[in-house]
């Protein structure tokens, strides 16, 4: 269990040396939700329509976005063979390496979304929603993630090739997700939504480091 | 029995079974697709509400079947080929996947040139086009890994694994897709509701799912066979082969 | 025969367009796929033989 903690921090402070990537994936969010109004028109309603949606595709990308960091620089520099050769089980350390990955680059989406949410002129309880949802989504998207970037460590392509992987595993989770947003929205409330994204979120967390585990050494064996 | 099924998982021996299966396959293929044809277009009648336009189920639902049968036979071989480290496993599901990618994309071409006519536009986000457009995106990503990933193990065990994700993760996808759109279209038509089923129409359904069948195992044969002389083109036994010796066959 | 005349049958009932974009489609894919299967097999065997001369050499 030290061990988890231990990588966590290291992760988080080899995150914070390399600022310039974590917050580009941030800003993308940000330049991708102004994007829409830009191109679809400032109307109030039709915005308010939208805006669930396209905050979650954008809060999507942006996770894909910052998924190849996740094990690209540790392999690089043999760290990863290290901590794969390492006693203690590789699947809790992955999830260490999960965790400080959706610290960085996922929960700034959660606390990121209502405040753009307010580009879109949701009002707060919505707003709130958004915010509950992706924080139970975005660590599903991180587990999901991982699997992929784990299978294409080092392989030609590697980004456009994780998206490809992921994104239609990443369906259920975007469906639910922005349901529960709307499902607030139209008034219909969201409690349906949120237990289906928590019953997403516990399997993912169990099995996303076994299978992650699998993909490592089928990548670096 | 297990002897039996091992001595086949050698690439040799699945060489000289696939090659002696395939013409068979293919001519089965052949005459289920005339009988097929036959009866879904020479004595089937029109249905009432859709006329002679209906005829296309005749394809699409077996192209449909296909796609999904494909995809689980693809994830069966994977989890043979990570349990038991066989080489003839990754090449089983590489050899099945262009040919399901194919029938995904003729179920979602066929089913727009159904909706269309009936429903008025090209495009309908119904569940079943809209999971089905999603297992497409699956059979793409599995073809884009395997072939981006240069060595050949790493690449069949990589594929494995997102072809078994990607299986377990089918009914969560349709399961939120089918929700997601009797949410957003209420109790709303179905592109997949089949008109009341003629004998006949039947008949002809099951004769052409039949013949695809037939076609992918024929396909499949055919085209492990090709990886297996790649792979293997090193080996004794491939060298002595009288299609690369020179020696016609 | 259901079918009075050719021209009948290619009409199918106005919806030619779509049944037979439909089977068109279908069969195309399909004769292409056999073909690509056919040249990749080729292909393979040369393949195979060239590299089996010139270790003969």
């Amino acid at each position: 269990m030290n061990a988890f903690f231990t990588l966590v921090a290291r992760d988080l402070r080899l995150a914070y040396r390399r600022k310039a990537e974590v917050l580009s994936a941030l800003f993308f969010f940000v330049v991708v939700a102004a994007l829409f109004p830009l191109a679809i028109g400032p109307e109030a309603a039709m915005l308010r329509q939208i805006g669930p949606g396209v905050l979650w595709v954008g809060a999507l990308l942006a996770s894909i976005l910052s998924l190849p960091r996740l094990f690209e620089n540790d392999w690089r520099d043999g760290s990863l063979e290290h901590l794969m050769l390492s006693p203690h089980p590789l699947g809790l350390l992955v999830l260490g390496k999960i965790c400080a990955h959706w610290l960085v680059s996922g929960l700034p989406l959660v606390a990121l979304a209502p405040v753009l949410g307010l580009q879109f002129d949701l009002p707060p309880d919505v707003l709130g929603m958004l915010s509950l949802s992706l924080l139970l989504g975005t660590p599903v998207l991180s587990c999901i993630g991982a699997m992929g970037a784990a299978l294409t460590l080092g392989v030609r392509g590697g980004g456009v090739l994780i998206a490809l992987l992921v994104l239609p595993l990443f369906v259920p989770v975007l469906v639910f997700g922005a349901g529960a947003v709307q499902a607030m929205q139209s008034g219909l409330g969201a409690q349906a939504h949120v237990s289906i994204l928590l019953a997403m979120l516990l399997p993912a967390v169990f099995f996303s480091p076994w299978a992650c585990s699998a993909a490592l050494r089928i990548a670096l064996e | 029995m297990t002897m039996r099924w091992f001595y086949y998982a050698a690439p040799q021996t699945f060489y000289g079974l696939a090659g002696r299966l395939w013409p068979w396959l293919a001519a089965l293929a052949l005459a289920l697709t005339l009988a097929g044809l036959w009866v879904g277009f020479g004595l089937a009648p029109s249905d009432a509400q859709q006329g002679e336009g209906y005829r296309i189920i005749f394809v699409h639902v077996p192209v449909s079947w296909m796609s999904m049968i494909i995809y689980l036979a693809m994830a069966f071989w994977s989890v043979l080929g990570l349990t038991f480290n066989t080489r003839l496993s990754g090449m089983m599901t590489r050899a099945l996947a262009p040919t399901g990618a194919m029938f995904a994309f003729l179920s979602l071409w066929t089913g727009a040139l159904w909706g269309k006519p009936m429903w008025g536009t090209w495009w309908v986000w119904d569940a079943r086009l809209t999971s089905e457009l999603i297992l497409f995106f699956l059979y793409l990503g599995y073809m884009a890994l395997v072939s981006a990933i240069d060595d050949v193990r790493r690449a069949d065990r990589a594929g494995a694994l997102i072809a078994i994700v990607g299986a377990i993760n089918v009914p969560i996808i349709y399961f939120s897709v089918k929700w997601w759109n009797t949410l957003h279209q209420g109790a709303s038509v179905s592109l997949t509701r089949s008109p009341s089923m003629a004998q006949l129409m039947l008949w002809g359904m099951l004769l052409m799912a039949l013949a695809m069948w037939a076609y992918t195992l024929a396909m499949v044969c055919y085209r492990v066979r090709t990886l297996i002389i790649e792979r293997e083109r090193h080996t004794d036994w491939v060298q002595a082969l009288p299609e690369v010796a020179g020696a016609k066959a | 025969m259901r079918w009075e005349s050719w021209s009948e049958f290619w009409y199918m009932g106005g919806y030619g367009l779509y049944v037979w974009g439909s089977m068109g489609m279908t069969a195309l894919l399909l004769l292409l796929e056999i073909w690509q299967a056919r040249v990749a097999h080729l292909n393979t065997l040369a393949l195979a033989r060239s590299e089996l001369f010139m270790e003969q050499e």
